[in-house]
């Protein structure tokens, strides 16, 4: 296992119909911590996450892990905002990843009701997953993502719209992942949750990066205007 | 309506006492119909998985094809296989006319279309459910598209039992490949349409009543096999 980081980003872009999304956008991403995307809405906040992902096509610049391309792919995983379910159990839905790397049945199997117990579905195990409530998806969402333990984990908004119970199981789960040495990138509306988790802050605005540092600093004096007034409360364009 | 009545006598009289060439006949039925939609199946639920996971430059034009052909008239399949199979045509070697093998081919052709049509159309909706996870996942297309097989099996029976019911009652083709022949390839299509034209439509209608029934109850059996309607399935 080589090293994965730094990650570079040069000019990086992503359009959809003439429209840029995102970009360009210089960035370079450290093995450490935990990475919070804040930014209003229409920022590219998701679409950021998803060029670093290497899942949106790059109109412009490159994204650069520090091992090769193949290698860096299998090692990280992306929980979306809304979480995809496959249509099985959650036994199954947890097992699929391990599955795809080729892990018999039977560990996977054995592996996938560890993490059910991990996220807190442990009595869960045979039903289907598309009868969960959005809470347990998203638990379900995460619990499959780090059943490879990847080594960089994308999160878009993953407690969007979970209650606070549901959302302190997931920030837990977070937590014990990031201790691990998984690294995260997450998305986020929720100040109070960037607050909580973050190491580090990444400010969007317009598409494009418009403030970025540590969590503490940027938290209480951030270097623009605009981030300030974002912090404030302030509708920001 | 008394033909209707004499037929439907006739069919429980037939069924009841298990005649000897009913029997024969709807065994026969079953078993070049299943085993072509056996093959089939194998052909086209793939095609249809290949056909949502990847873009190719021919792929548009091979789904407007596979659409068009679904309403492929049986008799003219029935004549080209008939050519191909003939003594001078190219597989004449083989010596397949008039044999249920070439009853079987002339069905598979008839029902890939069909079969791959829906199968595609279903699995479609799946695949943009699951499109951006199984990408994020870094799976190679032939792990796409097993994903998408297997949690789409139960749309994926529909389109197998759409081509069992298009094979079964189909007669056009496996009349000119088939032949018809008596204890070879008659089977209850075949043999509806030759009581028809001897004017004994009792008998008739009894085959066709056969037809019907056995229709109905071999959808009736897969769907008991998978329990498709049992609750918080798919």
């Amino acid at each position: 296992m080589s090293a994965m980081f730094p990650l570079i980003v040069e000019g990086a872009m992503t359009r959809r119909g003439g429209k840029v999304l995102v970009g360009p956008v210089d960035l370079r991403l450290e093995a450490e911590g935990i990475t919070m995307v804040i930014g209003p809405n229409g920022a590219g906040k998701t679409s950021l996450l998803r060029l670093l992902h290497g899942i949106a096509r790059i109109s412009a610049g490159q994204v650069t892990w520090a091992c090769d391309e193949g290698e860096a792919r299998r090692r990280q995983a992306f929980v979306f905002q809304t979480p995809v379910m496959l249509r099985r159990s959650v036994r199954d839905n947890l097992a699929y990843p391990l599955r795809l790397t080729g892990v018999d049945r039977k560990t996977a199997r054995t592996q996938a009701e560890v993490w059910a117990e991990k996220v807190g579905l442990g009595d869960a195990l045979t039903r289907p997953a598309t009868a969960l409530s959005g809470g347990e998806r998203q638990k379900l969402a995460l619990g499959r993502a780090l059943i490879r333990a990847p080594d960089v984990l994308f999160l878009d908004e993953p407690c969007a719209s979970l209650d606070g119970r549901a959302m302190r199981d997931v920030e837990a789960i977070l937590r014990s992942a990031a201790e691990a040495g998984t690294r995260l990138v997450m998305s986020t509306h929720d100040m109070g949750q960037a607050r909580r988790l973050a190491s580090e802050v990444v400010f969007l605005l317009g598409g494009k990066i418009h403030d970025r540092g540590p969590a503490d600093t940027f938290f209480d004096s951030p270097n623009t205007a605009q981030a300030r007034a974002f912090l404030r409360g302030d509708i920001v364009e | 309506m008394s033909d209707l009545w004499g037929g439907l006598s006739q069919a429980f009289y037939m069924l009841f006492s298990l005649d000897a060439d009913l029997v024969e006949i709807t065994l026969r039925s079953l078993q070049v119909t299943l085993t072509a939609l056996v093959i089939a199946s194998l052909i086209a639920l793939p095609l249809g998985a290949l056909l949502a996971v990847r873009r190719f430059r021919i792929r548009r034009l091979t789904i407007a094809v596979l659409n068009a052909l679904m309403g492929l008239p049986p008799v003219v399949v029935g004549l080209i296989v008939y050519i191909m199979l003939s003594r001078s045509g190219p597989f004449g070697v083989f010596g397949l006319l008039f044999t249920p093998t070439a009853m079987i081919i002339a069905q598979v052709i008839i029902i890939v279309p069909l079969i791959a049509s829906i199968a595609h159309q279903a699995l479609r909706e799946l695949w943009s459910d699951y499109h951006d996870l199984l990408i994020s996942m870094n799976t190679t297309h032939a792990q796409r598209m097993k994903t998408l097989l297997w949690d789409g099996r139960r749309a994926l029976l529909t389109a197998a039992l759409a081509g069992f019911g298009r094979a079964i009652g189909e007669v056009g083709a496996i009349m000119v490949v088939g032949g018809n022949i008596d204890h070879h390839t008659r089977v209850l299509t075949t043999a509806i349409a030759l009581e028809t034209g001897k004017g004994d439509f009792a008998l008739a209608l009894a085959l066709g009543f056969v037809l019907i029934a056995m229709a109905i109850a071999v959808n009736l059996v897969i769907h008991w096999l998978t329990q498709t309607e049992k609750e918080g399935r798919w």
